[in-house]
Formats: C-alpha cells, structure tokens, sequence
C-alpha cells in the first residue's frame, strides 16, 4: 500500500484553478521530485497535501486514511510535515524555540532538538538566536530542521535551494541525502532540473495544473523534461492534451 | 509635597490601567483584534463578582476566585463563537463585533441589575482604608499598593508564561505566523481562544479593583476602555512592560491634572496621548500600519 495517494485532486485560487485532477502516490522511503514552470501549482498541490489549503475536489489517503477533511495541525500529528517555500520560520522565536514549536505535537520519535542541531551543525552555535538574524542557508537547515522535530513519515519541501549561494544549496542537499538513506519519504518541488534529477528516484512534472510527465529519474532525459515542462510536446501533439 | 502624593496616587492608578491594558494588549498582539468590548467586559467582571458577594457576603476577593474561572470560561467561549467567525470575514469584522458585543453588554448589564451606581469598596474590608502616613501631606494607601502590585505580578506571569511556556511559545507562533504555526502542528484556534479567555479573566480581574476603587454601573465600560487603550498606545502595542509604563504615565497625568484642577484629571490624560501620537510613536504607530 502507498504512504500518500492523491486522488483526482482539484484546488483553487478563487477562480483560478491552480491543480486540476492530479493523481499521484507515494511508496514508504521513496523520494520523489515534482518539478516544472512557475505558476504549475506545484506549491498549492504541497500545501494542499500539507492541509494549509483546502482542495476544491478529490481526495488525498495516507497511509490508508482519508486526510482531506483533517486539518493541517492534525496532519502534522499523523506524520505530514511542509518546508514551506520562504522557510518561513517564526522570526521573533528563537532557533531552538522555533524547532520546539513543532517538537511534541507531531509524531513522537527520535528527534529532539540536540539531534537537529548535530545533523545540522551549523545552527549549533545560532540556538539561542532570533530566526529573523539568521542567512538564508541558515534559516533553511533551521526550517527543515523544524519539520524533522515532528518526525515526519512523508517530508514536503517547496524549494528548498530558492535564493541560496549554491554551496550552501550542496550542504542542503547533502543533509537530504542523510535523511533518504535512513529511509524518509520525500516530495520535493525543485526548480534545478540536474538538483532533482540527481537526488529522486521518480520525476513528476507539472504544467498549468496537471501532471504530463512520470518516470523514473534515470529512464528520463533532460529533453523529455524539458518538453513537459514549457509544454513543448503538447504543441507538437494536440490529441495528448 | 502636593505633588509629590499627585504622582504617587498617579503611579497606584497606573496599576489599574495596566492591569485593564495588559488583556487588551494581548488580544491584540496575539489575534491583531482591537477588542472594543474590553472595558465593559471589566465591568461585566465587576459585577460578577459583586453579585457573589451580594448573594453569600464573602470577601470579592474570595468571590473573584470563583468569578475568575467563569470569566476564562466566557472567554474562551467569546473567541469560537463570535471573535472566530469575524476574523475569518477580515480585519475590520471584529472590530464591529466587538463594538456590536460592548453595547449588547451594556444593555444586559441595564436589563439585569438597573442603572444603579455599585461598589464593592464597603465589602473589601480593612485594605479600602489601611495607609502608611509618611509625613504629614503624603499617606500610600494599602488599596493603591495592593493594585500595583497586583498589575506588575500579573504582567510578570504574562510575561513569564508567554516567553518560557509551551503554550506561550505556540502562542508567540501563531500571532507572527498562523497559517505556518498550524503546518507545525500548532492548533491555531485552540491557541487564539486561550489567549482570549486569559484576556478577559485579566479584564475581570481589573473589574474587582476598579469595583473596590470607586463605583461602577452598567456604562462605565467605554471610560475604562479608553483608559486601557490610551495605556496601550503610550507604551506601545505588544509589549507588556511598556503597558505597565503606559498605565503609569497616564495615571501621573490623570493626578497632576487633578492636582491643578479637578476638572482636568481626564483632559491631563487625553494630552499625554495626543503629545505621543504627534510625536515618536505616532510616527511608529503609522509606520506600523503601513508596513501590515
């Protein structure tokens, strides 16, 4: 059985329909990136599975529940956590407090906040710092961080190299890899094509709402994606739309 | 030595104000609601416990610790069925409900128990007329210290809680970023109507003093809010010590006025605020506003 199954999922922005019928899933441990233009409905379709935006139709089931009437801070207690694009972290809250806002309501389970702070060593000497000083690579380990202090079984990330020098996105990353060979189950909206290429295992690709590409990481090319993502086979192709 | 016991008995009324501002301030720093009900939800407090008092002639000490919880309880109850429903319409909503709630108040305290001018000083005992004679012009009085140091412990354990409790953590989350602090698991709506309820037991609180101070009726909420607002503004929106040095500066103003001339205790007040708005904070307070 899947961890996450979306089902013929709508959502919207007043008029603007932002995901039209998606359907996907998600298998324990699998990482999975979702990639494609600005304005795909990439983030609504993770904020809408992280509860923050109510779906206008479809169903979303994890691990064999139906969540789509549960609200977010209930989610979160089922093993649902979102690295919001932006980070988002509580500015006025200091590191470890905005870590031990999440800590506690979710899942109970191994992380504590000296365990975010060892594998993100850079926020160990930051603890007692307020989040607004913090640079963007610092505020995005501390953002991840803080989903992980609800022990998620299925991580959201929106972007999480937006706006970072791309040494600090390797460390990012690096600490992602970490987290995929303990097993976490992953989604991630990724603007760097090679980025997701090189840490999925399957690439879904979005296009004004829909979902027009799936496959494995390694069976795809750049040019297949490429296609998908400007909409470039469905102009050659009409019938497919 | 006329002045000197104007801005003693000022600092004592400045405890009242604060200890009225600080619910006020929190509903506003937590939900961004200005609750224009605050006043009269004091004095609803106020008669709460005199009708306890009224009815077994206890202390309204004794009867505040009774009417305290209910006050929590209406507080809470205030937030989900009303205050909730308005934020989701927008910004200005509750500040309509609220000023729809303070005259639904007003009238019900009329209909239940008249337009009869009450107070719980006779009942308060001893500490309504126990003071320490300094010298011959200045005399502390118990009931002034008592309300000041009421106000500041009462702050204190705001402040207290709001910086080293779980729920005042996930309360400071929720008022920088609600839709963020439920993606952590934060229940927003559980957070909000917490806040409120202390809200408004703090403002029922306020409602025994001012009740042992001097007298109340049905409509004396509107003065104390504007008291408890004046009080927010001069010592700046959020922050909880600044209230207490709001209550202060406006309670000093209020006696020095006094001290001048009776009639212009409450004028004296109403300067203090407009010198502020004209100058520093009213510039911040606008910049503010801009920026939200």
């Amino acid at each position: 059985m899947s961890l996450l199954a979306v089902e013929s999922l709508d959502a919207r922005h007043g008029l603007l329909q932002a995901v039209r019928e998606v359907s996907l899933s998600l298998q324990e441990g699998e990482t999975v990136a979702l990639v494609g233009a600005n304005g795909a409905g990439k983030t609504t379709l993770l904020r809408t599975i992280a509860g923050a935006h109510r779906p206008a139709a479809g169903r979303l089931i994890f691990d064999g529940t139906d969540i789509t009437a549960i609200p977010a801070h209930r989610r979160v207690r089922l093993g649902i956590a979102l690295v919001p694009e932006g980070r988002r972290l509580f500015p006025g809250l200091t590191v470890e407090e905005n870590l031990l806002t999440a800590g506690g309501r979710g899942r109970p389970g191994l992380w504590t906040v000296n365990r975010v702070l060892e594998a993100f060593p850079l926020l160990a000497p930051l603890r007692q710092q307020r989040a607004a000083t913090l640079s963007g690579g610092q505020q995005q380990a501390a953002a991840i961080g803080r989903a992980l202090m609800s022990n998620p079984r299925l991580l959201l990330l929106d972007e999480v190299s937006l706006g970072l020098a791309p040494i600090v996105v390797d460390s990012v990353y690096a600490s992602l890899r970490l987290l995929i060979e303990n097993g976490a189950t992953i989604l991630l909206v990724e603007q760097d094509l090679a980025r997701a290429m090189g840490v999925a295992a399957r690439i879904l690709c979005m296009l004004e709402g829909r979902i027009v590409l799936e496959g494995a990481a390694r069976e795809l090319t750049r040019e297949r994606i490429t296609a998908a993502y400007f909409g470039l086979s469905r102009a050659a192709d009409p019938a497919s739309s | 030595m006329d002045w000197v016991n104007a801005v003693v008995q000022g600092v004592m009324l400045g405890g009242l104000y604060a200890l009225l501002a600080c619910g006020l301030s929190l509903t506003f720093g937590v939900m961004r609601i200005i609750n224009l009900a605050h006043g009269d939800i004091a004095i609803l407090g106020a008669y709460l416990v005199w009708t306890v008092v009224d009815h077994t002639a206890m202390s309204p000490f004794l009867a505040a610790l009774l009417a305290l919880p209910v006050m929590l309880v209406l507080g809470y109850a205030l937030q989900i069925l009303l205050l909730e429903r308005s934020l989701r319409a927008g910004p200005l909503v509750p500040l309509l409900t609220t000023f729809g709630l303070a005259i639904v108040i007003q009238n019900l305290l009329l209909q239940v128990f008249s337009p009869d001018v009450q107070s719980l000083g006779g009942n308060a005992g001893v500490i309504t007329t126990a003071s320490w004679q300094i010298t011959d012009q200045l005399s502390i009085p118990g009931l002034g210290v008592l309300i000041l140091a009421v106000a500041i412990v009462t702050l204190g354990v705001l402040q207290l809680f709001l910086s080293r409790t779980r729920l005042g953590r996930e309360m400071r989350a929720t008022a920088q970023d609600p839709d963020m602090a439920g993606l952590v698991g934060i229940n927003a709506r559980d957070v909000y109507a917490r806040a409120t309820a202390i809200a408004v037991a703090t403002a029922g609180l306020a409602g025994l003093f001012l009740a042992i101070r001097s007298t109340f009726d049905p409509s004396s909420g509107p003065t104390q809010l504007i008291f408890a607002f004046e009080a927010v503004v001069i010592g700046g929106f959020g922050s909880l010590w600044g209230t207490l040095v709001g209550g202060i500066v406006l309670g000093v103003a209020q006696a020095i006025g006094e001290q001048i001339n009776p009639q212009y205790s409450i004028l004296a007040g109403h300067l203090v605020i407009l010198v502020v708005l004209a100058t520093g904070r009213g510039s911040l307070l606008v910049a503010r506003g801009a920026r939200a």
